[in-house]
């Protein structure tokens, strides 16, 4: 437990203590406000019955944040460690891989959580012109919060697994992203096969991110969904942890 | 401490290791030696555990390297080639993380830290950022980095490889201090270093050992052909005579130095000191010398020979 705290605060350190941390940060900032704007653009002509949160996933940034910035916060993790060769001095020491790869992944998923705290402030700034409690309550946000989160551990997750196989953070990153659009792009495909292959709608509904969101925008957390974002969230863990071994195999 | 037994590594294609043996004595400091691209490394990566062998077995402190992997990494302080830090750490806080992963409780890594840095006289740059400190101090903070847990095995990859002699001098002392205390292994392709700092050496070549003795006994192993030169101020054909006539000379040699002094390089015969012979012919003829010495071979020449191809020999 020691070492994973060890690691965990060096991990966040990096983060926090580096350009590239508040860099994120502020692009995130920036393309919430910016989706904020077009929000608040629409709101102002049209009238619309929906809570905000759920109109915020509807302008379509949010999926953009999510698939670019998981990829640039995960593609450091491992393969700069590899290619700097610190990933030799880390790994010559007692620790082991299950908690490198958790000490990672846990402070990434933080560093990602942290970064979508300004959008708190776009929310409050709705409340105080509406006036309206009904407009923004504890449901909808923190169940947008939830989905926010169950999202980036898995888009986190794939990064690692990316990382986890390169040495460079360009091909990290790189891959990460084609994981990433490629999952994102398999929800819709279950709207385009026909109606009467049953199963296969069912079994690519799952993958509808999209729709998912929607239902976490409401304040409506769905068990399946988010048994499904947890084990693709492990699934790959469980491939980076391998990964990580794989060095050891004989 | 170490015991290597017909260890192999093979990557794709290509043989590192190839069926090597040696074993390392507790306090002892031993230099493996040799070429770049000779085997060292990769026998100290799997010596770390961070590599698997193909095979052989690999004992550190007793335990199996890739069996009992976490018990191995606990006695053993790495330092691997070109020194990898984490360049946006200060030195303070980077020796702590790395004294608290290694797994050592607050106080204690506090206080080895602080012992550390001293010894590796760190104590100025402790909160200097370490991507902004010259090579020499990165050197050392990877050396207090080795030597924060005080392991019972110190393994260092290179540790004086880019440093100016300066640098160079004060981290083979500080080496030098960890003997007795620690066992401690380095790689080195430079003979004159491993010369001075190691009680034990093993020279490596094309992933096999061709040699393993002191420093000492290896010089001997040579000594049998090191040859006498002496200047002295005679007529060749005078020098030639005498020479001819001394019966340990196996051949001898004899060309103009300066005014009137003749250079002369004498072979023994079979490993016999030439001096107080040349001295007294000089002194019966009444000769001036001005110098008598016994070229000394050194590793350099060890070195040279043993790791020259095949064919040559």
């Amino acid at each position: 437990m020691q070492i994973f705290g060890t690691l965990l605060r060096r991990e966040l350190a990096a983060f926090f203590l580096s350009i590239t941390g508040y860099v994120i940060i502020a692009s995130v900032t920036l393309l919430t406000s910016l989706s904020f704007v077009v929000l608040i653009a629409g709101v102002g002509t049209n009238s619309f019955t929906a809570p905000v949160t759920e109109m915020f996933y509807s302008t379509f940034f949010f999926w953009l944040i999510v698939l670019l910035v998981a990829p640039v916060i995960t593609m450091r993790l491992f393969a700069l460690e590899k290619s700097a060769g610190t990933f030799e001095t880390l790994m010559t020491t007692q620790v082991g891989d299950l908690q490198v790869v958790a000490a990672k992944f846990a402070a990434a998923i933080i560093f990602y959580m942290v970064a979508w705290l300004p959008m708190l402030v776009c929310l409050l700034i709705v409340r105080h012109f509406t006036n309206q409690s009904g407009a923004l309550d504890a449901g909808t946000v923190g169940g947008m919060y939830v989905g926010i989160f169950l999202t980036g551990c898995l888009f986190l997750a794939l990064g690692c697994f990316a990382s986890a196989i390169s040495r460079s953070q360009m091909a990290a990153a790189m891959i990460s992203f084609v994981l990433g659009v490629s999952f994102f792009s398999l929800g819709f495909l279950a709207k385009s096969i026909p109606v009467t292959a049953q199963w296969q709608t069912q079994a690519l509904s799952y993958f509808s991110l999209f729709d998912q969101m929607d239902d976490f925008a409401r304040g409506v957390v769905d068990t399946r969904t988010v048994i499904f974002y947890a084990g693709v969230t492990f699934f790959f863990l469980f491939l980076t942890l391998r990964v990580v071994e794989s060095r050891r195999w004989k | 401490m170490i015991q290597v037994s017909n260890l192999t590594k093979r990557y794709a294609g290509r043989t590192a290791v190839s069926d090597i043996s040696f074993h390392v004595a507790r306090g002892e400091i031993v230099g493996l030696l040799g070429p770049n691209g000779a085997g060292k490394s990769t026998t100290m990566r799997i010596l770390s555990s961070y590599l698997p062998a193909t095979s052989g077995t690999v004992r550190v402190a007793g335990f199996d390297v890739f069996y009992e992997s976490v018990e191995v990494r606990r006695r053993i302080g790495f330092m691997p080639e070109n020194n990898p830090l984490y360049p946006e750490m200060r030195v303070r806080e980077y020796l702590k993380f790395r004294a608290r992963l290694k797994g050592l409780g607050g106080r204690r890594s506090r206080e080895r830290v602080t012992t550390v840095m001293e010894q590796c006289g760190l104590t100025d740059v402790s909160r200097r950022i370490i991507g902004q400190l010259s090579k020499g101090y990165r050197q050392r903070v990877g050396l207090a980095d080795a030597l924060v847990h005080e392991p019972e095995l110190i393994i260092l990859d290179e540790p004086t490889i880019g440093l100016d002699p300066h640098q160079i001098r004060s981290v083979r002392q500080l080496i030098k201090s960890l003997a007795g205390k620690h066992t401690v292994l380095i790689s080195t392709h430079i003979l004159p270093e491993a010369e001075m700092m190691c009680s034990r050496m093993v020279i490596m070549f094309g992933g096999k050992i061709l040699a393993a003795d002191t420093p000492e006994n290896l010089q001997k192993l040579m000594q049998g052909s090191s040859q006498i030169v002496a200047e002295i101020a005679a007529r060749a054909t005078e020098l030639n005579a005498a020479f001819s006539q001394l019966s340990d000379v196996e051949k001898f040699d004899v060309s103009a130095s300066e005014g009137e002094f003749q250079r002369c390089a004498l072979t023994p015969r079979d490993g016999c000191d030439l001096r107080p012979a040349v001295f007294a012919l000089a002194r019966e003829r009444g000769w001036i010398l001005r110098e008598l010495t016994r070229s000394r071979h050194s590793l350099e020449d060890i070195y040279v020979q043993v790791t020259k191809p095949e064919e040559e020999n």
